[in-house]
C-alpha cells in the first residue's frame, strides 16, 4: 500500500522526540449498500475511507494523529503532531529493520464484493421482499438491506514490525412488519460472515426473510412472558452474545487494568460451571469477527479464557501487554485508522458439551425457550446484565408450548455462568456489531443450546 | 489536507456538474477535533486530528444514488461523484423522490444561532490536559466511598460544512463543541457500583467540572447496597438522561416516514388525544441552548419549531421534503440523513421543582439508568421493557437502592401516564432534552 522507505521515515519523525515505542496503522476500505423498503429499492450507496493513524507511546501516554492524506508530507505532518502529543523528551530511539509477518488466511473468499453486478445484489433484495410477503396477508411491511466491504490495513512499528490483512465482510438483513388484533410486531434477522457475496449461498434471502417474517407472525400469537425466576433454555448461537456481554468484556485485559471487571485477580479460580469453556478465536473461519491480523499486526490466534469453568486467562493487546512483559493474544482492534486500538473481541464462544438438545427442553418441566436475543447491555465492574428477548417459547412438562413476547432476561454474568447446568452437543453463531468507547468492531458469538437454572425473566405477564 | 480550499466553492463544483435532467447535492465537511484521557493521574492518550469528507447524492429521474468519501482530494471527490451516478442507475424511481427546490422549503428563515466559539482554536492543549487531570481528582475527592475513576476525559471539536443543490439550496454551517466525561467506581470489590457524569458546552469555559464530578460519583455512590426489588405495580419517577431516551423513542415514532410506511404506532392518529393533557411535546433545532441546535437540515431546509403534541393532542408529524409531497404538506425542516428526526425534542417544563415532584408522590421508583433500549423497546409495536437500576423514593425522599429488576409499560402508555413533568429542563448531549418525568404506573419485575 505504501513504500517501506516511506513509512520507515514516518516512524523516524513520530520518534524524533524520543519514545518509547511508534506505530503507523494504514487503512482502505471501500463499503457499498442497497436496501429496499416499502416494495422499492429506495437508495444505493457506497463509500470510500483511506488514511493513516500515527501513535507515538512515551511511558504512560500515547500520542496519536490521523490523517486523509497518505503523501509523504501528509503523513510527517501526522507523525509530528502524535510525537508532539506525545511529549516525548527521552533520547532519539531508533527504528529497527522491517521483517514482513505473513499469516496464513483461514478462509478463501470467492465473490469479492465488487466483482458482482449490482443489478444481482438488489435482486436479492426484491426476493427476500418477495418471500417475506409470502408468509401471509398480515404481513404489512418488508425492509431488507445488503451491506458488503472491503477494508485493507497495513501496520508497520518501531519494533520492525510490517504486517498487512485484506478482510472481506457481506451482510444481508430483512425486516417484517406483522398487524393484527393486537397491533404491529416487528421480526429481524440478519447473518453476516467474513466473505464475499458468497454469503447468499449460506443463507439464501428468502430464507432469511422467512425468518424474519414468522419471527413478526409469532409475536401476534404471542403472550406476555411470565415474570419471575425460572430455567431458561437458551438455543444454540442464540444466547452467545449474552455471555459475550456479561463476561467477555469483563475478560478484556484493559478494562481489568481500570479495576472495572468482576474477573479482576482471579485466574487460576473456578468462576464458572465445570461445563462451561469459553474460547475467544479470531481464526474462526469465515465468522463476522475473523481476521488474519488485528489493527496492531498481531496474528489472530484462538484463546481460552475459561476451562471448565476455571479463569485461565485474559484477553490483551499490545500496550497492555507490553506493561506486563508478554505478548498480545491478536486482540487489539479499531474501528477505523481514525481510532486509537484497544481489547476487543472477536468470535467469542462456549464450546459445546455433551448432551442432545432435545434432552435438555425435556429435561425442564417449566421454563423458558430462548430462541432469539436482542442487543444488551451489561455493567462489566458488577457483571449485570439485561437482555431482550425477541423470540422465545414457553416450557411446560418438557415440551414448547406458547410463544412469548416482552421477555427480558436480567441477571448477573458470574452468577449465570455458575447456574449453567446443562450444555448441548450443538452449536451456532450470531454476527453482531460490538461497541466499546464509540467504537464498533464486527464480533461473532456462539454457544450450543445450554441452561441456566435460574434466571430472572423480566416479563409484563403474571 | 495539503489545501484548505473554501467548503463552499468545492460544493458549488460538484452540484454544478449536474447533467441534463440530473440533480445533485454535495455535502462537505472540515473537522478539528482533541481528545484527552487520562488514567490515575497521568495522560493516557492525547488525540489530534483533522477531519475532510463528502457525500453525494445523485437524483436521475426519480432513481437515488448516495457516495462518500473521508477526504476532499479532487480526484476521490469526481470518483465519489462517479459511484453515485453510478448507484443511481440500480434504485428504483419514485414520484416523490428528488432533492428539495427553494420554493418548497416554506418561509422559514434559517436561524442565526451563533454555535461558534472563537476562542476553542487558541486554547493551549496543556489547559485540557490539565482539565481532565482535575476532572479525575475531583471525582476522587467528591465521596470518600468512590475507590477509583474508570475514564475521565476531555474533548473538543470545530466542524465547518456547506450544501448545495442542483436545484439551487445553499446552506453553510460551521459549530464547535467541548466535553467533560467522567466514570466513577464505588464502593468495595465485591461491590462495585458505576456512575457516569458529564458537563458539554460550545467552548472550554461552558464546562462545569464540579457538577460533572460530582454527579459521577453521586451517581455511583448512592447504588451501593443495591438489591432486588419485589415484583410491583409502581409510580416511575425518570431522570432527565432516562426521560430524554424514552422521550426520543416517543418521537421517532412520529416521523412522516415511520408513519407513511405503516410503522408507527402513532400512524392516523392526528387531533387524538394521545398523551396526558399537561403533555406539551416540541421539536426545536433553533434554540441555541439545544445540543443538536442547528440552523439547517440535512436537506438544507431551515429548521423551525414544530408543536408536535399541544395538550396532549398530537398536532402532525415531523416532515423531510419527499415525505412532505407524499402527505401533500410542507417540510417541517426535520430531514435527518437521507430520512427524518428530531434533534432537539423536549417537553415543555411543568411547575413542580424536582423536591416537590419527589414529594408529590407517597412512594416511587426512581429510575437513573435503563438498559437493553435497542431489544427491550419498539417504536413500531410500542413495546417497552427494559432493565432499570436506581432507587425507591419514600415519603419524597430516596430509599434503598435497587439493580436487577425491568420496568414495562407500552410508549402510547407512558405518554398518556405522564403525571408531572419536572422544572428541571436540561439540554443534554446527542440532541434533546430531558427533565424529572413522574409516570403514574409502570410493572416493576423484581423477585
Amino acid at each position: 500500500m505504501l513504500d517501506e522507505d516511506v513509512i520507515r521515515r514516518t516512524l523516524a519523525t513520530a520518534l524524533k522526540r524520543g519514545g518509547d515505542f511508534a506505530e503507523v496503522f494504514i487503512e482502505e476500505k471501500t463499503s457499498s449498500s442497497a436496501s429496499l423498503d416499502d416494495g422499492r429499492v429506495e437508495e444505493v450507496s457506497s463509500s470510500r475511507r483511506r488514511g493513516a493513524g500515527i501513535r507515538v507511546v512515551v511511558g504512560e501516554t500515547t500520542g496519536f494523529a490521523h490523517t486523509a492524506d497518505l503523501s509523504e508530507e501528509g503523513l510527517r505532518s501526522a507523525a509530528e503532531a502524535a510525537a508532539g502529543a506525545a511529549q516525548g523528551s527521552a533520547g532519539v530511539r531508533d527504528v529497527g529493520a522491517f521483517s514482513r509477518k505473513t499469516v496464513e488466511p483461514t478462509h478463501e473468499v470467492r465473490d469479492y464484493p465488487e466483482s458482482i453486478d449490482k443489478e444481482i445484489k438488489v435482486e436479492a433484495l426484491r426476493r427476500a421482499d418477495a418471500a417475506a410477503r409470502a408468509e401471509g396477508g398480515a404481513i404489512a411491511q418488508v425492509s431488507a438491506s445488503y451491506a458488503d466491504s472491503r477494508r485493507r490495513i497495513l501496520v508497520a512499528n518501531s519494533d520492525g514490525l510490517i504486517a498487512g490483512d485484506e478482510q472481506i465482510r457481506t451482510r444481508f438483513s430483512v425486516n417484517a412488519v406483522a398487524t393484527g388484533d393486537t397491533g404491529l410486531q416487528t421480526g429481524t434477522e440478519s447473518p453476516g460472515r467474513t466473505v464475499g457475496w458468497e454469503l447468499l449461498e449460506e443463507f439464501p434471502p428468502e430464507q432469511t426473510a422467512q425468518i424474519a417474517a414468522r419471527r413478526a407472525l409469532s409475536k401476534l400469537e404471542a403472550r406476555p412472558a411470565p415474570s419471575g425466576k425460572w430455567p431458561v433454555v437458551l438455543k444454540k448461537g442464540a444466547g452467545g452474545v449474552l455471555f459475550h456481554e456479561a463476561c467477555g468484556h469483563g475478560l478484556e485485559a484493559d478494562l481489568v487494568a481500570r479495576d472495572a471487571s468482576i474477573f479482576k485477580g482471579r485466574v487460576g479460580e473456578q468462576v464458572a460451571s465445570s461445563l462451561v469453556t469459553v474460547v475467544d478465536d479470531g481464526r474462526l473461519a469465515r465468522e463476522w469477527g475473523a481476521y488474519g491480523i488485528d489493527d496492531e499486526g498481531a496474528a489472530a490466534q484462538r484463546n481460552v479464557l475459561i476451562e471448565d469453568g476455571v479463569l485461565t486467562d485474559y484477553m490483551w493487546d499490545l500496550l497492555r501487554a507490553r506493561k506486563e512483559g508478554r505478548k498480545s493474544t491478536g486482540n487489539g482492534r479499531r474501528e477505523t485508522y481514525m481510532n486509537l486500538p484497544m481489547v476487543r473481541m472477536t468470535n467469542t464462544f462456549l464450546e459445546r458439551g455433551e448432551t442432545d438438545p432435545e434432552d435438555i427442553i425435556s429435561a425442564t418441566p417449566y421454563g423458558i425457550y430462548c430462541v432469539a436475543l436482542g442487543g444488551g447491555q451489561v455493567n462489566t465492574a458488577t457483571g449485570d446484565f439485561v437482555f431482550g428477548v425477541t423470540e422465545a417459547y414457553l416450557i411446560e412438562n418438557g415440551v414448547l408450548t406458547a410463544p412469548l413476547r416482552n421477555a427480558q432476561l436480567i441477571g448477573n454474568g458470574a452468577e449465570a455462568l455458575r447456574a449453567i447446568d446443562l450444555v448441548g452437543n450443538d452449536f451456532d453463531t450470531w454476527a453482531g456489531t460490538c461497541g466499546k468507547d464509540g467504537q464498533g468492531v464486527p464480533v461473532s458469538s456462539g454457544q450450543p443450546t445450554l441452561r441456566v437454572s435460574e434466571l430472572t425473566v423480566g416479563g409484563t405477564g403474571a | 489536507m495539503t489545501s484548505k480550499r473554501d467548503l463552499l466553492v468545492i460544493a458549488r463544483e460538484i452540484a454544478g456538474s449536474a447533467r441534463g435532467s440530473e440533480q445533485i447535492e454535495a455535502r462537505v465537511g472540515r473537522g478539528r477535533d482533541t481528545e484527552v484521557e487520562v488514567l490515575r493521574g497521568s495522560v493516557e492518550s492525547l488525540t489530534v486530528a483533522e477531519s475532510e469528507g463528502v457525500t453525494i447524492r445523485v437524483v436521475i429521474d426519480g432513481r437515488q444514488g448516495v457516495a462518500s468519501a473521508g477526504s476532499l482530494d479532487p480526484e476521490i471527490v469526481a470518483a465519489t461523484l462517479e459511484d453515485a451516478r453510478d448507484n443511481a442507475r440500480f434504485a428504483e424511481p419514485d414520484e416523490f423522490s428528488g432533492l428539495a427546490t427553494p420554493g418548497e422549503l416554506g418561509n422559514a428563515v434559517a436561524p442565526d444561532l451563533n454555535l461558534w466559539r472563537d476562542d476553542l482554536a487558541l486554547i493551549p492543549t496543556e489547559q485540557k490536559v490539565e482539565m481532565a487531570l482535575e476532572l479525575e481528582r475531583a471525582v476522587l475527592g467528591a465521596n470518600s466511598l468512590v475507590r477509583g475513576v474508570e475514564s475521565s476525559s476531555y474533548g473538543d471539536g470545530a466542524n465547518e460544512s456547506a450544501l448545495v443543490t442542483s436545484t439551487g439550496i445553499e446552506a453553510v454551517h460551521r459549530r464547535t463543541s467541548a466535553s467533560l466525561g467522567a466514570s466513577a467506581l464505588a464502593g468495595p470489590e465485591s461491590e462495585t457500583q458505576t456512575g457516569y457524569g458529564f458537563s458539554v458546552g460550545r467552548t472550554l469555559s461552558d464546562l462545569d467540572l464540579e457538577y460533572a464530578a460530582n454527579q459521577a460519583a453521586n451517581r455511583a455512590v448512592r447504588l451501593l447496597g443495591a438489591t432486588q426489588p419485589k415484583t410491583q405495580h409502581i409510580p416511575v419517577i425518570l431522570d432527565p438522561l432516562v426521560a430524554r431516551t424514552v422521550l426520543a423513542l416517543i418521537v421517532s415514532a412520529l416521523g412522516a416516514e415511520s408513519v407513511q410506511k405503516g410503522r408507527s404506532m402513532f400512524a392516523g392518529r392526528t387531533g387524538e388525544e394521545i398523551g396526558s393533557p399537561i403533555v406539551d411535546l416540541i421539536e426545536d433545532p433553533t434554540n441555541p441552548e439545544a445540543f443538536g441546535a442547528t440552523p439547517f437540515d440535512s436537506e438544507g431546509a431551515p429548521t423551525r419549531r414544530v408543536d408536535l403534541v399541544t395538550a396532549g393532542v398530537l398536532n402532525g408529524y415531523l416532515h423531510n421534503v419527499t415525505t412532505a409531497r407524499r402527505g401533500k404538506t410542507v417540510t417541517t425542516g426535520s430531514a435527518l440523513g437521507s430520512g427524518v428526526g428530531a434533534r432537539a425534542a423536549y417537553l415543555r417544563p411543568g411547575p413542580l421543582s424536582v423536591e416537590e415532584l419527589f414529594a408529590s408522590v407517597p412512594h416511587a421508583l426512581y429510575v437513573q439508568s435503563v438498559s437493553g433500549i435497542h431489544s427491550g423497546t419498539s417504536t413500531v409495536s410500542g413495546d417497552f421493557s427494559v432493565g432499570a437500576e436506581g432507587l425507591m423514593v419514600r415519603d419524597g425522599v430516596f430509599a434503598e437502592p435497587v439493580r436487577e429488576a425491568t420496568i414495562a409499560s407500552t410508549l402510547p402508555r407512558i405518554l398518556l401516564d405522564i403525571a408531572q413533568i419536572g422544572s428541571d429542563l436540561t439540554w443534554l448531549p446527542g440532541g434533546g432534552a430531558g427533565m424529572t418525568l413522574l409516570i403514574s404506573d409502570m410493572m416493576l419485575s423484581g423477585s
